[in-house]
């Protein structure tokens, strides 16, 4: 604790007599356009697929037609067909799940961003140990920007929230783009209108 | 005062000797610059993000104190330990005792500059742990021994044939294979071994928040996230300055982040760790090593708003042209050099001047840190305290003496010229260091002075 005390009191001498004030974060005002239309545009030129559908049942056909009868599926979304997982599971046993579906909070314009939440997981771990990943976004639900995104976080009380923007990826070979560095190789967003 | 062996001139010389590689890395760099600012101009209010963001910043300096004390109570709250390192030494002693107490010796980690800073990897090894870099790019130079290069692209330096040879040798791939899809998928298989066995991931901190004691990380690869999320124990690494206030201030950052550096709309993951997941311990470290004395300087304190996104490194003429290692510190480029110096004076003293002072730099800086300034005022401080060879002392007393006095530097100026006319390999030699790589102009018949008063009187007065 010694550090603790010394830092700190380093840290409590005054700098200046006129410390700067916390500005007001601006509400910028959101650029032209559908932010659906945006939010696909842009997940798209981050290595991200876009489904519209206009019901449950279309992402289910979808995935049917894209994985095999043996893949290993899991859903987090009651309304999506896959196996559910029990509580208090190892995190290692999911290194096999081919795919998980996720229904994140909402997603951002801007940057084709996702929020998702520990609660929506199932596990933390399977967002980033399965091999691919799908989520169901609302139409409805996409933001602008991450100004406004952190307006509808707001104070939540989240163990653990991510924002997924994209399949996992490296440029760090010669900066040639790879998708699927350690996590999922591929993300599909089915955008559902209702 | 004694020089130091290899300093970032020599270092560059080096790096200099391969001059299609240094071409190269030029252009791989420029590249990513151009990208960065395709990013920043498809947001029309990103000169007023830079502009709050460098408000939020030097509102956090001026208040770090109760910002870190909040941060603190937040963070113990939510079940997390929270320690206090002085230095580089206290911070690695702490992330070994946890790790002993656990009884772990594989761990894995994502990148953190500040553990790069403190010679984490080093200490641990020297304790019999082995650490395990997961961002490929600091994997890749973990595996040829070396520091990383650049403090977002680690192995930028590194040609594919040579990442294809590197992982034959450590990982078995076939000889001559460098295809980076390849190559990637074979570290994938690689380290997933490591995440599926390791039981402590540490990872750095890319904003701590005052407000709600949650830690952000941010990552393309997801590689912090499965360390986390598959270990039993999670320490976070971060200096002091991390602290920002609220959580909605990440609107503004994360916004800025991932354009500045590498030209993407943000990063693939922005996770924000608040509580341990069950049955796992959550620790941070909060490290000041010379933190809180820099905050004391006036002139270098705001150096301390960095994000750490790298644009001034790809805009840097002088880093372009002579790698990240040629800075021998953890952190390269124009901020690297105008940090460095404050930790160490003395080792670090060639670094301020490693560079044109164009200011493209602070141009970039998406937290307005005014970077070539402190370069400048570097210079100042460093020739003061007795910290530059006795060469370039004598060449900067040599200016100040001629260039102060007109009588002196006019005649200097037509000596000058006799020389290089007359004996030119009296300056086009090795000796000189503006000869290195270009020719030296052709001698002017008159200095400017002499022109203008010839011109002015045939032309009359008539301004």
């Amino acid at each position: 604790m010694e550090s603790r005390a010394k830092i700190l009191q380093a840290l409590s001498k005054k700098f200046t007599d006129h410390p700067a004030p916390l500005p007001d974060v601006k509400a910028f005002p959101p650029t032209a356009g559908d932010p659906v239309d945006k939010f696909e545009f842009i997940l798209r030129g981050i290595g991200g697929r876009t489904v519209r559908v206009s019901s449950y049942t279309e992402i289910d056909e979808y995935i049917a037609k894209e994985y095999t009868s043996g893949a290993r599926i899991i859903s987090l979304v009651k309304e999506v067909a896959g196996s559910a997982i029990t509580p208090d599971i190892d995190p290692h046993t999911f290194e096999n799940v081919d795919l998980v579906v996720l229904q994140p909070h909402f997603g951002v314009a801007e940057n084709g961003a996702a929020w998702i939440t520990s609660d929506r997981m199932g596990d933390r771990a399977l967002p980033f140990i399965s091999q691919h990943i799908a989520l169901v976004i609302t139409t409805d639900s996409i933001l602008h920007t991450m100004h406004e995104a952190y307006e509808q976080i707001g104070n939540a009380d989240h163990p653990f929230g991510t924002f997924i923007a994209g399949p996992s990826k490296t440029a760090d070979i010669e900066q040639s783009l790879v998708l699927g560095a350690h996590g999922p190789k591929s993300m599909t967003v089915f955008l559902l209108s209702r | 005062m004694e020089q130091k062996i290899q300093d970032h001139a020599i270092l560059a010389d080096k790096f200099n000797k391969d001059i299609p590689r240094v071409d190269w890395h030029d252009k791989t760099l420029w590249f990513i610059r151009e990208k960065r600012d395709k990013a920043a101009w498809q947001i029309a209010e990103w000169e007023e993000l830079r502009e709050a963001a460098s408000q939020v910043k030097n509102n956090v300096l001026d208040n770090l104190h109760d910002y870190l004390l909040e941060f603190e109570k937040q963070a113990q709250q939510n079940g997390v330990t929270v320690h206090w390192a002085a230095n580089a030494e206290e911070h690695n002693r702490i992330v070994h005792a946890i790790i002993k107490e656990h009884g772990v010796t594989d761990i894995v980690k994502s990148k953190s500059m500040l553990t790069e800073e403190c010679h984490l990897n080093e200490y641990l090894q020297q304790q019999g742990i082995t650490v395990v870099d997961t961002d490929l790019g600091e994997r890749i130079v973990q595996l040829a021994g070396e520091p990383p290069s650049h403090i977002v692209l680690p192995c930028i330096h590194w040609k594919k044939e040579e990442i294809g040879e590197l992982f034959h040798q450590h990982l078995g791939t076939p000889k001559g294979n460098a295809d980076p899809q390849f190559l990637t998928a074979a570290a994938r298989e690689h380290l997933r071994q490591r995440f599926m066995t390791s039981r402590v991931a540490i990872t750095g901190v890319n904003f701590a928040v005052a407000e709600t004691g949650e830690v952000v990380v941010c990552t393309n690869e997801g590689n912090a996230d499965l360390g986390v999320q598959l270990a039993e124990v999670h320490i976070a690494c971060m200096g002091i300055e991390k602290i920002i206030p609220q959580r909605k201030h990440l609107g503004i950052f994360l916004r800025l982040l991932a354009r500045s550096a590498t030209g993407q709309p943000v990063t693939t993951y922005s996770s924000h760790f608040r509580k341990p997941r069950p049955g796992q311990t959550m620790h941070i470290v909060l490290v000041d090593n010379g933190r809180s004395e820099r905050l004391q300087q006036e002139s270098f304190r705001n150096a301390l708003k960095c994000i750490r996104c790298g644009a001034c490194m790809n805009t840097c003429p002088v880093y372009r042209r002579s790698g990240g290692h040629s800075y021998h510190y953890a952190i390269a480029g124009p901020i690297g050099s105008i940090l460095a110096p404050g930790l160490d004076m003395k080792k670090h003293a060639d670094l301020p001047f490693a560079s044109t002072l164009c200011g493209s730099c602070s141009n970039v800086c998406p937290v307005k840190i005014n970077i070539h300034e402190q370069l400048y005022e570097w210079r100042q401080v460093l020739v003061k305290s007795g910290h530059v060879s006795p060469v370039k002392k004598a060449g900067i007393s040599g200016m100040a003496a001629v260039l102060s006095r007109p009588g002196i530097y006019k005649v200097s100026g037509a000596v000058g010229r006799w020389f290089m006319k007359y004996i030119p390999a009296l300056v086009n030699n090795k000796l000189n260091p503006w000869y290195k790589q270009r020719e030296m102009p052709a001698v002017p018949k008159q200095s400017f002075n002499e022109w203008y008063r010839q011109n002015r009187k045939q032309n009359g007065k008539q301004s």
